[in-house]
């Protein structure tokens, strides 16, 4: 039995369960209950607010291998989306008491009111170890029991998750149709519009394009090119998401109908959709990238840049042959494609996250300054 | 871009001497760059004047020169050596202001010689305060608001435009020196006058006050194809106003989100990209909610370089030398991961704590504040999974007695201390916490962040829990896990260490080791580096080969240097080349026993009996070394000893001398005893544990007594006593510094001739280094003195007693390793003074004046070689005169009184090498930054008893040419000796006096001998002015005598010589 040492009530038991079999126990924060998913893990040591938001965690939970989280509070301003979508969270320590001048909650508050688990006094190393050996593993956790039997259980079985339900927990429901910012727009002519294909956006996507002065009209996931061409766009711009990209099949067959028409870019599950519609293919990766601290090389400027990562997924690059696709960007590190263009079209994606929010924000400029000259735009 | 292969040969710039503002980093990162650059197959030409350096070490450098880092002499350096480039950045301030001097003077133009890595210009961008506004502001990036000026007069003007407080930033000097925080006009005044003559251009920044914000730091890196990365960021516990050199720090931040690590983090690209640096820079802001304000740009590797290193476990020195010599950072391989380059961002996985360590249990009288300019002289650095443990850990890694807890403090005593920065602050918050303040309340005193507060509190609240409940395995696991030492749990429960340790064992709960990996665990890591915590898993693998741990030396403080890990570091390389697999513990990150390639293990750890037994309990090695760690480790030796003993589960045992034995050397009586047998003679002596008993010794021995408290360090708190009242005041004082120990009172050996011995004995033959002779007399700490190799003036029967008395005691206290043994010579009769049967300060010097590894040789020795085996049995005898000179840190503390006595206080030394002592010693002082005017004034004020000495000294100097002025009393004395010269008022007399001189540059040397401790306030005003001023000085007769004979030799217009240790060594061969 342990204490919290404020107010020396008894703490909430909680444990993490494996498919192998692994059990870990620690102490609970957060909403009472039962999540289940991946387990994946991140290296970024700041940004919990962003990415327990961002919609891509969807079906995982999530693990940060920096030990304490939470230190800073919460403020709300950096929020990707409405709510968490991550399924649980899994740190070293929670701070329970944060100062910072924006703060409005505790990370345990932000859990408890999202009605999301975390479990907290975890040796997150042996588990990136773990996950770093043995490949990425389905995992559950659960709050307020510390039966570890049951865990492994429910993560063995838990019903999975297809990747189609996956996006449509996350697409929006209805177009929306977002104007740009007022004159934003540099270049000849009116502002340009954009076709968003929403698998799950980052808000700090929209708001990437929004301040550039782009007109954006986002749409659900599962919209045909007919009903995009009814919107007149200029540009094709696919989401990032979670799940398999290969299940993604209206946005797929989305970007195969506008390639040549119009300019198509899209970012992480949008650069693997983008690929797969042109002919590559995907693989899984062993346990993804994920973090702020990823290096990524211009194969054509030659240089590297420090970008934000996260995926499951990757594009295999001997498939890239005959699509007409190049890599332009290389992993430093273990050499997977991060980013395509086309050697004819304007068409261009990124695996990395240039909107940052968390991470580095060294690509944003070169990747939606891109964007804005491939729409006839100065930079 | 592949490395050009244009530049085949390179010239690197050493940091010299250990002092505040500049400690061992430059070694670190120096030896780092050396190995980089020898790697990619570049000649390396190396200059510094420290010999207590591994970059020094023969073998580091294709020609390693130990001379003056003066740009007179580096031009030599360079008309013989002909390097392709220099590299500016890698030692420290010192090394970039040369690099300056040298450009000024076009040197490099002369001699084709090419600036690599960053530019002269981004170095100037960064200096002169007011072009690096003019940069900053040009791209967009806030600095605070500032004014450059060069008079006290536009300083005045300063105060009408910005108002009060101000901070006052000297140009182009070290670890903020010369600068500090006014807040009257007068301090103002005050600090621009002492800033002014330091800075190299004359010219200081004074700057609006950012007091109380946050301060952050961000080490970048950048190469020549534009590739900018940030290798790691750190957050100071110290809001600004408390020189981050003088500050607790984490890494990474804590409080930062993710809004504000991003926008600094771009910041520090945009900025090293307009400064157009190649390799690596610290970024310093001032943060607070969503401002800030750039504070200072380092365009070198620095200590927060070598800090981020060994917090991330990436190698910024060895990294920015690739990059200077053409190199990119993709082209580099991470030699953590071995197969990732190093162009990515190190995540952490772990909490870094850094916390300095004063010397203010050294200078009783200087001012303990904490402002912009640096007093620490070392630091060390803990790693934990909390910032609980990690905290705890780096209190525990200290070694100061004041643990958390033990010091009190009273109620308005405590918000003042709260206020005002100390070196004890941290202990403050935390008695303030237990006593019931606020986090609030301290939050608001300090303006430190409530979150650091929040944690303290924790730790405070925790003990209270620990004090009052039982120790349940659960508990005890919670406790542990929270990082609380097994020492702290005894003292708060009343229990032996001992017994809490078993309870531990018992329970099952033993330390975890975790890898620093650069990666956070991303990618499976080759480095052998780790740290302790409490949780599931272990990943140190342990190997079965036959493992030998070393017991590093622990933070730089006075008494205890860099000496020490080089002996660590020499120790490892020789028994890693027997083949036997060697571990390091050691928890000062500026070190290169630090580098996690040094050894085939480090174990960055708080050197304490726990921690020392969690890595002998994980990896069972076979032995333990502890005389190469200095007094830290020495220490260890008989508790690690009898624990072992105790532990009939381990069989580790402890190597080299038996601690028994070195303990024998240690212990006054038994001692006296051992050399009453091998019939040596000392000085009568005697210890007491009371008053009554001590002042009976005294009487017995007759005044003056030097008396001392048993094992110390440095000789802290050892006096030369001249009378009973004397006595019983240092009584008062001693026993509480050393309360298990009694004092020891030994006869004081007045105007005896000092003399050191280092040697190696193998229990059956003696090694001897070599004989230094010292320059001051007995009764200034061994270790402030200046000595000479081949001694000078002893005679050969001399020799020939102490070379006996060397091999007697070696062998008398079975010594196997290393044993430094002072004697003392007076009217040709030898005394010991005392044997320390473990390395010694004087290893370094000693090995690079004669050419013997010392050290390597001792841990061969100890690893169960012969010296006969090895080959080494003469005593070398050198053609050359090597001086070692100290480097004393008055400069930095303002209020402490320049003056040597038995207490130590240098930081640091440098070695002057030439033919004759003359031309040695005239090295020695010029690279000790003083230096010898050989035209223009000397002022002379002599107590009585030197007057005799300095008749000739007098001579000498008037003979070469220089103005003799002085004080009545000896300007008197000389007259009667057929010397005339000017008379100066005494200080008390009014103006003009010799300070008023010093204030108009009219004096190029002072001669100052202090008189008994109670009358000196006159001479301690001279001496502490031309420290201000910057006026050579010198303090002891010997030292005046030495300085006539080196002018007197350079007045005959011989050259200094230009040649590299290797040519030294090589000409002893022959």
């Amino acid at each position: 039995m342990s204490y919290d040492i404020y107010s020396q009530v008894q703490m909430m038991k909680a444990v993490l369960g494996l498919e192998d079999g692994t059990v870990i126990k620690g102490t609970g924060f957060g909403a009472e209950g039962t999540a289940c998913g991946e387990l994946v893990f991140t290296t970024q040591f700041t940004g919990y607010e962003e990415a327990l938001t961002d919609p891509s965690y969807k079906g995982q939970i999530l693990m940060f291998t920096y030990p304490l989280i939470g230190n800073y509070g919460v403020s709300g301003e950096r929020f990707q989306s409405d709510n968490i979508h991550a399924e649980g969270l899994v740190v070293r320590e929670a701070c329970k008491k944060p100062y910072h001048y924006k703060s409005a909650r505790s990370i345990h508050k932000f859990l408890e009111d999202e009605g999301k688990p975390g479990i907290e006094g975890v040796d997150t190393r042996m588990l990136t170890i773990g996950a770093r050996e043995h490949g990425t593993m389905r995992a559950a956790l659960i709050t307020g029991s510390d039966d570890g039997e049951e865990a492994v259980d429910v993560a063995r079985n838990f019903p999975q998750i297809t990747d189609e339900e996956l996006i449509a927990l996350v697409t929006c429901k209805e177009p929306r149709f977002i104007p740009g910012a007022e004159g934003a727009w540099k270049g000849s002519g009116k502002p340009k519009h954009a076709v968003v294909v929403d698998l799950g956006i980052k808000r700090n996507i929209i708001n990437n394009l929004h301040k550039r002065g782009i007109d954006l009209t986002l749409v659900p996931a599962t919209t045909k090119p007919k009903e995009i061409a009814g919107y007149e766009p200029d540009l094709l711009f696919v989401s990032n998401g979670p799940g398999d990209p290969e299940k993604a099949t209206d946005a797929i067959n989305a970007v195969k109908a506008f390639a040549g028409t119009i300019p198509v870019a899209g970012i992480c599950f949008g650069h693997q959709i983008i690929s797969l519609a042109m002919g590559a293919r995907t693989y899984k990766l062993k346990f993804g990238h994920r973090g702020g601290n990823q290096p990524v090389k211009d194969l054509v400027e030659n240089r590297i840049f420090i970008s934000s990562q996260n995926h499951g997924y990757a594009v295999d690059a001997d498939s890239l042959e005959g699509t007409g696709l190049y890599v332009k960007y290389l992993n430093a590190n273990d050499k997977t494609v991060e980013g395509v263009s086309h050697k004819d079209l304007d068409i261009f994606s990124v695996q990395f996250h240039p909107e940052a929010q968390a991470g580095p924000m060294d690509t944003e400029e070169t990747f939606f300054g891109k964007v804005v000259k491939v729409l006839g735009g100065d930079l | 871009m592949p490395k050009r292969e244009d530049i085949k040969k390179v010239l690197l710039i050493g940091s010299g001497p250990i002092t505040i503002g500049q400690a061992a980093e430059f070694d670190f990162s120096g030896s780092q760059a050396c190995r980089s650059l020898k790697e990619e197959g570049v000649q390396v030409v190396l200059v510094n004047s420290n010999p207590a350096t591994i970059m020094t070490d023969p073998e580091m450098a294709d020609s390693v020169y130990i001379e003056p880092l003066d740009a007179r002499i580096i031009e030599k350096i360079i008309e013989k050596e002909r390097p392709d480039g220099i590299i500016a950045g890698i030692g420290g301030q010192t090394g970039l202001n040369i690099t300056s001097e040298l450009a000024e003077m076009g040197v490099f133009e002369k001699y084709g010689v090419q600036i690599l890595g960053t530019p002269v210009e981004a170095i100037k961008n960064t200096e002169d305060r007011e072009l690096f506004k003019e940069t900053m502001l040009r791209i967009g990036e806030k600095v605070p608001l500032s004014k450059a000026v060069h008079s006290l007069k536009e300083a005045e003007e300063v105060v009408e435009e910005l108002g009060l407080p101000l901070i006052i930033r000297p140009a182009y000097t070290l670890g903020g020196a010369g600068g500090g925080i006014a807040r009257t006009k007068e301090e103002l005044l005050e600090i621009t006058e002492r800033g002014l003559r330091r800075s190299r251009i004359n010219q200081v920044l004074i700057e609006e006050s950012v007091l109380g914000w946050a301060e952050v730091e961000y080490e970048v890196m950048r190469d020549a194809n534009d590739t900018c990365i940030v290798i790691c960021n750190m957050e100071n516990i110290d809001p600004m106003g408390v020189h981050t050199g003088e500050s607790a720090v984490v890494a990474p931040s804590q409080t930062l989100t993710d809004e504000e690590h991003q926008m600094l983090r771009s910041a520090s690209i945009k900025i090293i990209r307009a400064l157009k640096i190649e390799g690596g820079c610290n970024i310093q802001y001032a943060l607070k909610e969503g401002d800030y304000r750039i504070v200072e740009v380092n365009p070198r590797v620095s200590r927060s370089s070598a800090l981020a290193s060994k917090a991330t476990g990436y190698p910024i020195a060895r990294v920015t030398a690739k990059i200077a010599i053409g190199m990119t950072l993709d082209e580099i391989i991470n030699n953590v991961t071995m197969s990732t380059p190093a162009s990515f961002e190190p995540a952490l996985d772990y909490v870094i704590t850094k916390i300095p360590r004063w010397p203010f249990d050294k200078f009783t009288t200087a001012d303990k504040t904490l402002t912009t300019a640096m007093k620490s002289t070392g630091e060390i650095m803990a790693i934990g999974r909390t910032i609980e443990e990690s905290l705890l850990k780096a209190f525990k890694s200290l070694d100061i007695d004041s643990q958390l807890g033990i010091k009190r403090w009273e109620e308005p005593e405590i918000k003042t201390l709260l206020k005002t920065p100390t070196s004890e602050r941290l202990f403050v918050i935390f008695h303030a916490l237990e006593r019931g303040m606020s986090v609030k309340e301290i939050a608001e005193l300090s303006n430190i962040n409530p979150f650091f507060i929040t944690k303290i509190k924790r730790i405070v609240d925790m003990e209270k829990r620990i004090r009052t409940e039982e120790l349940t395995p659960d508990f005890l696991r919670e406790v542990k896990k929270m990082g609380f030492p097994d020492s702290r749990l005894a003292e708060l429960t009343g229990k032996k260490r001992e017994e809490i340790s078993d309870l531990r064992h018992a329970a099952g709960i033993l330390a975890t080791f975790k890898m620093v990996d650069t990666c956070a665990a991303e990618f499976q890591a080759a480095t052998p580096y780790y740290y302790s915590t409490y949780e599931d898993t272990c990943e140190t693998n342990p190997t079965d080969r036959k493992k030998i741990l070393i017991l590093g030396a622990g933070p730089i403080r006075i008494g205890q240097g860099i000496e020490f890990d080089y002996c660590t570091v020499h120790a490892v390389t020789a028994l890693r080349e027997e083949g036997i697999e060697t571990h390091i513990i050691n928890n000062n990150p500026e070190t290169v026993s630090t580098d996690f390639d040094t050894s085939d293990k480090l174990f960055f750890e708080p050197l304490t009996m726990e921690y020392v037994m969690n890595v002998i309990e994980c990896e069972r090695p076979y032995g333990v070394l502890v005389q190469f760690g200095g007094q830290t480790s020495v220490n260890l030796a008989l508790p690690l000893k009898k624990e072992l003993k105790r532990r009939t589960d381990l069989d580790t045992v402890i190597m080299g001398t038996d601690p028994e034995d070195m303990d024998l050397a240690e212990d006054r009586e038994k001692f006296y005893l051992l050399m009453q047998k091998l019939g040596i003679p000392q000085p009568e002596g005697g210890y007491a544990t009371s008053q009554q008993e001590a002042i009976e010794v005294a009487q017995r021995i007759g005044f003056p007594v030097l008396v001392r408290p048993s094992y110390v360090l440095g000789g802290r708190a050892m006096e030369i006593v001249y009378d009973e009242i004397d006595l019983e005041r240092y009584m008062k004082e001693a026993v509480r510094v050393s309360p298990e120990h009694p004092i020891l009172i030994d006869d004081f050996l007045e105007a005896a001739c000092e003399i050191d011995v280092d040697a190696v004995c193998d229990r059956k033959d003696v090694l001897i280094g070599a004989i230094m002779e010292h320059i001051e007399e007995a009764g200034v700490h061994s270790g402030d003195s200046a000595c000479v190799i081949p001694p000078q003036s002893l005679s050969p029967e001399v020799l020939d007693q102490v070379r006996d008395y060397t091999r007697k005691i070696a062998l008398g206290l079975r010594v196997k390793g290393l044993i430094n043994i002072q004697m003392a010579e007076k009217g040709g009769k030898v005394f010991v003074l005392e044997a320390n049967p473990r390395s010694s300060r004087t290893i370094p010097f000693v090995s690079k004046a004669v050419g013997l590894p010392l050290a390597k040789i001792a841990a061969k020795v100890i690893a169960g070689h012969s010296l006969k085996d090895l080959g080494y049995t003469d005593e070398p005898k050198p053609k050359h005169v090597s001086i070692k000179e100290v480097l004393l840190p008055f400069d930095k503390l303002p209020g402490a009184d320049p003056v040597l006595g038995p207490e130590m206080k240098s930081t640091g030394e440098v070695m002057g090498i030439d033919y004759d002592f003359g031309r040695a010693y005239y090295k020695a002082e010029l690279a000790a930054d003083n230096l010898l005017p050989l035209t223009g004034k000397v002022f002379l004020s002599i107590r009585e008893a030197d007057k005799p000495e300095l008749v000739e000294a007098a001579r000498k100097l008037q003979a070469a040419g220089l103005e003799l002025m002085g004080t009545r009393g000896t300007v008197n004395y000389l007259a009667q000796h057929g010397i005339f010269m000017d008379t100066v008022k005494k200080v008390h007399d009014g103006s003009p006096n010799v300070i008023d001189m010093m204030r108009r540059d009219e004096v190029d040397l002072i001669i100052n001998t202090p008189t008994s401790k109670q009358s000196r306030k006159d001479g301690y005003r001279i001496r502490r002015a031309a420290v201000d001023f910057k006026v050579p000085y010198i303090t002891t007769i010997q030292a005046a005598v030495a300085a006539a004979d080196a002018i007197e030799t350079m007045k005959k217009g011989q050259d200094l010589t230009i040649k590299s240790i290797n040519e030294y060594h090589k000409e002893m061969e022959q």
